[in-house]
């Protein structure tokens, strides 16, 4: 049983909040996106928050230790963009793996450090992995509906250059989020299948869906149920939802989706829905009183922030979450 | 939480009712989660080209708006599941199961419940998972090629996150008893469960259902065979489900509707009773199981159920009386000898039993005035009803062939009595006033005569004369002898791309000399569009595509009929017209990138990483192999598919359309081939070389001998078409190293040949008039050259160039390893230029080593050859060249050294408008 499994079973473990929402206050310019050494590069660069990673890694690192001190269990990996294919709109194909292993390498650094200090709570790192910004199962184009953007074997090899780089890197887990398309999520879980048996490793592996709106279906049209089965086939740590919506509104696709598994369950929801100006204005005090809900009708197993949140609101979410005990396994119909 | 706690728990339930349930779950859009108090799951089969012609025409014509109203009326017909299968020859099976997945993903109304991938090919398998977001089914994978390759594909299927359906099937064959049933379906398990760690709740075993009441004692306990094993499978195999196609139990009964749609009733209802949880079951042929009469039901669980000896006589029996049309059963097989003559001679025709049919001649020659009436009465009326059976799609191709047979011999013993006649008639009377005069010829340069001669015998049986050139037939005697014999209609045929110009030319010549006869284009290479675009515009006259042998006939009446025959032609033309300008339209909309353009995106592998394996031992290297070792690499579908019988083996042997006729041929076929083994009919020559090798230049392929130097040089031609991003312009030179990477590559190249003393006996068949034998060995001998060129590059992959000679690493390096290389061939999709095999002839002095010729147009004689190219590179694939552009084959004329003009002609289906 890895480390993380053990922990699971004796609480509620917390994930970090938001990166983008943090990177923003740092006001970060073309200039200091660049860092000296794409100071010539031929393209903009500015907004390609994983490539701070390498040029302003002290705040990649920084952001992890907030999130720590704010009592998170695991950090996720500034690597939310990092394929060939999300990397392709800034030209940088070929920089993924870097990327990738120096942003697990920091959070990992960050880590260790609180682990050495607090050795009864042991810290942990998961590898974020994205969507990418195509979908394997939907046409861009409405006018030809068999047309894609992308294909299964295109996104699996993007994946699997991803997957090898954060564990390459040190993370302790691999996380497929914000999946909207679950064929893309299935080209990611074919390329850590694949790792994982080439390397003969056992990574845990975090899968978290995203319900696009109260339709209560994903972007690419599945119900929670089918989205659950679609990802089923191979084990998992933990299933759950991120983003799109705030705690208030995921709720209910959780209780489905307990209703209908006995794995751990885990939800970052966002900082409520976006206000005109696409800003989160949920507050950390808000947030904590809808988790309650959450943990009252012992919903969860994982319990962390989406876009929007902060350490504010990871703080006050673990000291919540401190106050119950686990969602239990085997308890599905 | 390791594997061992959960196969722990997997074995210690022995009792169904303690188990803790674990449920088949599937989804579309919606998730179908299939317990044990689930009803009986109805899978919808019309989305199937092997079992749906309508599917099939809508798909061909890639009318798929069309197919997907199909699927869309299957799920709102409560199917809540769907099939959905690309087996057929004519289709791309991969590009079309992707599309119509792509497509159905696009509404929601059918996406919502899960799908089954069926194919027998593991590529189009492949090809759907990646396209399906839900959890699907894949149909089917079984023992049958080996433990090796079942294991590969469970594990693949697992990663993409299916279900699978398992037929009971192995090395040895299809599983037809209680114990070879529960044997398979055992060992499968067990390998999926223990070596896969597949979840043994997303297997399906589909146990065979085949026919009962078939008057075989092996088969009487078809049914209840299966339902034991279906019982002894629910509850031995932890969570396993059953799957069946059940309309097949009561395939004899065809033409008994009552029976028939009773009969899948029982069936249906006992499978269940016994734990058959879902399966394919058409809601047409199913009568309401309590609403069967007692007595009737009585008979028909008799059969099932195996309860008497003499259940299916007293059913038949019974069958009679409450039958709605007619029916033929075994007992009355040979009662069809006291009836009258005509009705004899037309039983013996339609049923192609020649045993008795000189004596009924006889008999009716001594009935009729002069010999020549015997044909033009009692054989004419036989033959009308298997031209109207056949046209009704109640007979099938090999059965008519069967038909011709007897006809021949009848008309054999007749034709000395006529001789004899005529000697005593003044002339011009006497002889039979055939229909129509119809040539026939497969055009120059072209060797392949199989359907050619099918469409002559259909031709013959109904009435026509047939006047058959033969093959390799130059344009001036088909003219000549058109005129010389006053035809009616030309045919022509071809199987290679240079036919398709052959036959322009002669259309044109046709036009140029103002003759007026209508000519029927058939052929594997032709085409409606190409008839359509190329051939129909360059003659005054009619020209028509058939490539129907049951078309045929219909056509040729309707223009010959002076009624129909003008308006037939008008509207042919105005088809054609409009199929051209839709042809013409859409062509325009293709974007091709310049040659330069296209080399710059050529396909890049890794070389700086890729080593080769060195071959053995490089040089030229004649082969033999046994007719026997060549056995187990003959696939069958294309050999049903040359009888005009659609569908994949095995499946087509219990197809309940064409699996009666489909078991008769094969049956046939594996006599003929027992024999033909042990008498050594065939010789089997090959030749096979491997060389040293770059890539030159972007698009050539330099070949060196053992001191490197350069001795010849491969020509391939690059795709053209505009790609979407990041999808390169290939062509067969980027899966050979460059010469600038530094690393010395290889390549490959074969011929082989199991055509020798197929004319020979082919001519032995046809002297004894039997055109039926004389198409079946063709047909063996094509798929035995077939076999050859399968079994040689295995032997190149594994031993002579070694570089897949992992065949006994372990089955995870499998995965990997295995299957790498192809072997495309001059003439096909990657490399239409039939001009390499003159290149390839040099290299493999294929001609001294093998005796095969190539002729004027580059076919190879014997017909029965296989040539080709080896290329060992794990990315190598199969592809499609397209369309190339006129600058490109500017390049390859330099190249090759030859005009623009030829350059043109050789190229001209590759080259775009």
């Amino acid at each position: 049983m890895s480390a993380i499994q053990t922990e699971l079973q004796k609480r509620i473990l917390v994930l970090d909040g938001a990166m983008g929402t943090m990177l923003q206050q740092y006001d970060f310019t073309e200039e200091d996106f660049r860092g000296e050494r794409f100071k010539d590069y031929a393209h903009p660069l500015k907004g390609n928050n994983d490539l701070l990673s390498i040029t302003q890694p002290e705040a990649i690192a920084e952001i992890h230790v907030k999130y720590f001190e704010a009592g998170a269990d695991i950090v996720e990996t500034n690597t939310f963009s990092g394929t060939t294919i999300a990397m392709a709109d800034y030209h940088m194909e070929d920089l993924v793996y870097e990327l990738n292993y120096e942003s697990a390498r920091i959070a990992r650094e960050v880590a260790d450090r609180f682990t050495a200090e607090h050795p009864q709570k042991p810290r942990f790192v998961a590898g974020a992995i994205g969507p990418t910004n195509r979908t394997a199962s939907m046409s861009p184009d409405v006018n030809d509906p068999g047309y894609r953007a992308i294909t299964f074997d295109q996104l699996r090899i993007a994946y699997k250059l991803q997957v090898e780089a954060l564990i390459d890197g040190g993370v302790d887990i691999l996380l497929v989020e914000t999946i909207f398309d679950t064929l893309n999520a299935k080209a990611a879980l074919f390329a850590i299948e694949e790792v994982k048996e080439e390397r003969g490793l056992d990574t845990p592996v975090m899968v978290s869906g995203t319900i696009t709106d109260a339709s209560g279906r994903t972007l690419s049209g599945q119900t929670v149920e089918a989205f659950l089965i679609s990802i089923s086939h191979i084990s998992l740590l933990s299933v759950g939802f991120n983003c799109a919506l705030g705690a208030d509104q995921l709720k209910p696709y959780l209780k489905r989706l307990g209703q209908n598994t006995d794995l751990n369950i885990s939800a970052h929801p966002n900082a409520g829905l976006p206000n005109a100006f696409g800003e989160y204005d949920e507050t950390p005090e808000e947030m904590q009183a809808q988790i309650r809900e959450y943990l009252e009708d012992n919903l969860v197993n994982i319990i962390g922030g989406c876009c929007g949140t902060t350490p504010a609101h990871i703080r006050l979410v673990a000291e919540v979450a401190a106050l119950y005990k686990p969602r239990k396994l085997g308890m599905s119909a | 939480m390791g594997k061992g706690n959960t196969e722990e728990q997997r074995y210690n339930d022995p009792l169904p009712e303690d188990r803790p349930p674990r449920p088949l779950k599937l989804s579309g859009l919606e998730p179908l989660i299939i317990t044990p108090e689930s009803n009986f799951i109805n899978i919808g089969e019309r989305t199937n080209v092997t079992g749906s012609r309508r599917f099939l025409r809508l798909v061909k014509e890639e009318k798929y708006q069309e197919a997907l109203d199909v699927a869309r009326a299957q799920v709102e017909g409560g199917a809540q599941i769907i099939d959905i299968n690309m087996d057929e020859g004519m289709i791309d099976g991969v590009q079309a199961m992707t599309t119509f997945l792509n497509l159905i993903a696009s509404e929601p109304d059918i996406a919502r419940v899960p799908v089954v991938i069926d194919s027998s090919k593991w590529e189009i398998i492949e090809a759907g998972l990646k396209v399906v977001q839900g959890k699907c089914i894949v149909n089917s994978i079984s023992l049958k090629e080996g433990e090796a390759l079942f294991i590969k594909h469970a594990r693949t299927i697992r990663r993409y996150g299916a279900a699978v359906i398992v037929m009971a099937f192995d090395e040895v064959g299809q599983a037809d008893t209680y114990e070879r049933r529960i044997a398979i379906c055992k060992r499968s398990y067990d390998i999926l469960v223990n070596k896969v760690s597949f979840a043994p709740e997303d297997i399906i075993f589909d146990p065979n259902i085949f026919p009962v009441g078939t008057g075989m004692d092996e088969h009487r306990k078809n049914a209840i065979d299966f339902f034991r094993a279906t019982k002894w499978i629910r509850e031995n195999l932890p969570y396993a489900n059953v799957s069946g196609g059940v309309s097949n139990v009561s395939f004899s009964f065809r033409g008994n509707n009552v029976v028939r749609e009773a009969m899948n009733a029982a069936f249906l209802y006992h499978a269940v009773q016994h734990g058959m949880n879902m399966g394919i079951v058409n809601p047409e042929m199913l009568e309401v199981y309590d609403e069967i009469s007692k007595e009737l039901l009585v008979h028909i669980e008799d059969v099932l159920l195996d309860r008497r000896d003499d259940a299916t006589e007293r059913l038949l029996d019974y069958a009679e009386q409450v039958k709605d049309s007619g029916k033929t059963s075994e007992k009355k097989l040979q009662e069809w000898r006291n009836e009258g003559l005509q009705e004899r001679i037309t039983h013996a025709l339609v049923k192609g039993v020649d045993e008795f049919i000189e004596t009924d001649v006889e008999e009716a020659r001594t009935q009729v005035d002069r010999p020549i009436e015997v044909i033009e009465t009692y054989l004419m009326n036989g033959m009308n009803v298997v031209g109207d059976l056949f046209g009704s799609g109640k007979m099938f191709l090999p059965q008519v062939v069967k038909s011709a047979r007897v006809m021949k011999r009848a008309v054999a013993y007749l034709l000395p009595f006529i001789e004899e006649e005529k000697k005593n008639l003044p002339a011009g009377e006497g002889g039979s006033r055939a229909v129509g005069k119809i040539l026939m010829a497969t055009v120059k340069g072209d060797v392949h005569d199989i359907g050619k001669n099918i469409v002559s015998v259909v031709l013959g049986c109904n009435n026509y004369e047939v006047v058959d050139l033969g093959v390799m037939v130059p344009p001036e005697k088909i003219i000549q002898t058109a005129i010389d014999e006053n035809v009616d209609i030309i045919g022509l045929s071809g199987l290679i791309t240079p036919s398709l110009d052959e036959m322009v030319y002669l259309a044109k010549e046709l036009d140029k000399l103002s003759i007026r006869i209508p000519v029927l284009i058939g052929g594997a290479t032709t085409s409606r569009a190409h008839t359509a675009v190329k051939i129909a515009p360059a003659y005054r006259e009619t020209v028509v595509h058939v490539n129907d042998a049951s078309r045929a006939v219909t056509v040729a009446s309707n223009l010959l009929n002076e009624k129909t025959k003008v308006a037939y032609c008008r509207s042919i033309r105005e088809e054609y017209d409009k199929l051209r300008e839709g042809f013409l339209n859409r062509s325009k909309v293709k974007e091709y990138l310049d040659i330069e353009e296209a080399r710059k995106n050529k396909l890049l592998l890794d070389w700086d990483n890729y080593r080769p394996v060195v071959p053995r031992k490089t040089g030229v290297y004649k082969i033999e192999a046994s007719l026997e070792e060549l056995l187990d690499y003959i696939d069958w579908t294309p050999f049903f598919r040359t009888w005009d019988l659609h569908g994949k083996y095995p499946e087509i042997l219990t197809d309940p359309v064409v699996g009666e006729q489909a078991r008769s041929l094969y049956d046939d076929a594996k006599k003929m081939l027992e024999v033909l083994v042990r008498e050594r009919w065939l010789q089997t020559k090959g030749v096979y070389g491997l060389f040293p090798a770059n890539q030159v230049n972007d698009d050539d392929i330099a070949i060196y001998d053992e001191n490197g130097k350069h001795t010849e040089t491969l020509l391939t031609l690059r795709q053209q078409s505009k790609k979407n991003k990041r999808a390169a312009n290939i062509a067969l030179a980027d899966f050979v190293a460059p010469e600038t990477s530094g690393v010395r590559d290889y390549v490959g190249a074969f011929c082989v040949t199991t055509g020798f003393g197929v004319e020979e006996k082919a001519a032995a068949f046809e002297k004894e008039y039997d055109d039926y034998n004389s198409i079946m060995v063709k047909a063996l001998a094509d798929r035995f050259a077939e076999a050859f060129a399968e079994y040689l590059h295995k032997k190149v992959r594994t031993e002579f160039w070694g570089y897949d000679s992992g065949e006994d690493l372990t089955n995870e390096e499998l995965i990997r390893e295995s299957y790498k290389g192809i072997r495309p061939a001059p003439g096909y999709p990657a490399c239409p230029d039939h001009l390499e095999k003159n290149t390839l002839w040099r290299l493999l002095h294929a001609e001294e080593n093998t005796g095969v010729r190539l002729t004027e147009s580059l076919a190879m004689w014997p017909a029965s050859s296989v040539s080709g190219y080896y290329f060992g590179h794990p990315e190598s694939k199969y592809f499609g060249l397209g369309k190339i552009k006129d600058d490109q084959v500017a390049d390859y004329a330099v190249r090759r050294g030859i005009s623009v003009d030829e350059a043109r002609k050789w190229l001209n289906p590759n080259i775009a408008d």
